[in-house]
């Protein structure tokens, strides 16, 4: 089944490497296919920054997203950009603590970066939080899959701190959003 | 051991020059392009190549070019307003039958237009672009893999046809990511060598001379002026001139069956799409939505030379439908071979066409 997963939030919060490590936990570790694609233009550091992944059993053909089925946001301006049009059916991971608005579809509440300043020290993890709430709500991709793929993207020497915060990302997902 | 990653259309195209033996890279980095000279910069050097980057893109083909005649599998990548700042330097590299390899990230155009989104809006200027009568070779990649395969492939037909080859790929397919299958290793062919007593502009029935490189000992002379086939200039005979322009013409216009990579889907559909590059995938979907053998689709990986003879192959088309994302350049193309209507369907503007797009078009031509 076609899945389309974007993510957006603020240049700087990681929201490209998130969503490259998903595609890499799909397509490297889980058998399955995904094309990954960002906007891409003149943005700043602080700008809206958004990137998307589509992940399939099958072969992706027609490679754009067009109707997400999965949002995660973790930026007032990111949800006004790229988040306000969710489908109906759709769901929304927010973190709570940095996005005030809500969708019409189904949300949950993720206070990712709150929780990775307040229980992890670091508030730069906050992504990997939300990668792990994320996987834990829809099942997109394997908990083993998203773990190697992490374990791939961070810097050496950071793997236990990211590996903390997809495990405490998996709790908050499945607390939030129980399917 | 082939490796699996999962990476990026542009740093797959690197890498596809890197495994074919690519040892030189000039460069003018341009978005949405940078990330070949990137990837180059950092994997060239520790493979024994060379990375420099020159002051501008006439500069950039020009060092290219010298690095072929070294020998050298060389490349360059580049996209609009740098390819057409290259023109002049091409037309030499044509004249001089230099083989060496661009990859066009093409975006929107003219001028300096969209930098960061897609088009192929080149496809004429990577045929035409220079002046004078010239024949080259252009493919057409629609995926990550294809970025790899098709790169490493462009050397084996520059080198094989001593032409200049372009990689003609766009904003899309370079940015994207996807899963692709590095192997150890990827077929190449070598230049065909300038046998003893042989002139170095002299060729046989396949139109293409042999290739001395520079420093061992041959003395080739290489000049863009019309020449005999010692590389002598001969700039007022005009059957020296008719005589090389038709080879340099011919060795790659005759060779187009042999170069010819294409995937026909339903045959005998009446409804056919023509596309290369992006937009093949949206039909692509379209066509494994509908499961409808009316329609058909013929996908270009090879563009130029062009295989006219590909679109025999659908026999009972009564329409050729052409999704493009510039104003319809190769559907004059494909209208100069068929007498069926030829149906232009640009999209601009960087995004590609929808599958919804097209089926509207499509039932609005059956």
């Amino acid at each position: 089944m076609r899945r389309e997963v974007r993510f957006s939030g603020f240049g700087g919060q990681g929201i490209i490497l998130s969503v490259v490590t998903l595609g890499r936990a799909a397509a490297l570790y889980d058998g399955k296919y995904a094309v990954q694609t960002q906007v891409y233009g003149p943005e700043a550091r602080g700008g809206a920054s958004m990137a998307q992944v589509i992940i399939d059993d099958a072969p992706i053909l027609f490679p754009e997203v067009t109707d997400p089925d999965i949002f995660v946001i973790m930026s007032q301006q990111g949800f006004e950009k790229y988040g306000v049009h969710a489908s109906k059916d759709a769901i929304m991971l927010v973190d709570s603590g940095l996005v005030h608005s809500r969708p019409d579809c189904r949300a949950c509440e993720i206070p990712a970066t709150a929780e990775a300043k307040a229980t992890l020290g670091r508030e730069i993890v906050a992504n990997i939080v939300m990668l792990g709430a994320l996987v834990a709500s829809t099942g997109v991709v394997s908990r083993d899959a998203i773990e190697k793929a992490v374990l791939d993207s961070v810097p050496k020497g950071t793997e236990e701190l990211n590996r903390k915060a997809l495990m405490r990302g998996f709790e908050l997902g499945e607390e939030a959003c129980k399917l | 051991m082939s490796r699996i990653e999962f990476m990026q259309g542009n740093t797959a195209s690197a890498e596809g020059a890197l495994a074919a033996g690519c040892r030189f890279f000039g460069c003018y980095p341009i978005t949405p392009s940078t990330e070949i000279a990137e990837h180059m910069a950092r994997k060239l050097p520790k493979a024994g190549g060379t990375f420099i980057p020159m002051e501008d893109e006439i500069g950039s083909i020009a060092s290219v070019i010298g690095a072929a005649w070294t020998g050298a599998r060389a490349m360059t990548a580049t996209s609009g307003p740098g390819f057409s700042l290259m023109m002049e330097n091409l037309g030499y590299a044509v004249m001089t039958e230099t083989p060496l390899v661009v990859v066009n990230i093409q975006r929107g155009g003219p001028s300096t237009g969209q930098p960061t989104r897609a088009a192929q809006g080149d496809m004429m200027q990577c045929r035409f672009g220079s002046h004078g009568d010239m024949a080259t070779i252009a493919i057409t990649p629609n995926s990550v893999q294809e970025m790899f395969d098709l790169t490493a492939k462009a050397f084996n037909l520059a080198d094989r046809y001593r032409v200049p080859t372009f990689v003609m790929s766009d904003e899309i397919i370079g940015h994207m990511r996807e899963r692709i299958v590095i192997p150890d290793s990827v077929e190449t062919v070598s230049r065909p060598p300038l046998a003893e007593g042989e002139l170095p502009f002299a060729a046989g029935d396949d139109g293409i001379p042999g290739f001395a490189p520079f420093g061992t000992g041959r003395h080739v002379h290489v000049t863009g002026l019309t020449h005999d086939e010692r590389g002598y200039p001969d700039t007022t005979d005009a059957e020296a001139h008719d005589a090389l322009v038709r080879r340099l013409y011919r060795k790659v216009e005759s060779a187009r069956r042999e170069m010819a990579d294409y995937e026909v889907t339903n045959p005998d559909a009446e409804s056919v799409f023509v596309t290369y590059g992006p937009p093949s995938r949206t039909v692509q979907q379209l066509l494994h939505d509908r499961q409808d053998e009316g329609v058909g689709h013929l996908r270009l990986r090879v563009v130029w030379p062009f295989p006219e003879f590909a679109l025999q192959e659908f026999a009972d088309a009564k329409v050729f439908l052409m999704p493009e994302l510039n104003m319809g350049q190769m559907a004059r193309e494909v209208e100069r071979h068929v007498d069926q209507p030829v149906i232009p369907i640009p999209k601009l503007g960087g995004e590609l066409h929808t599958p919804a797009e097209l089926a509207s078009v499509l039932e609005a031509h059956r």
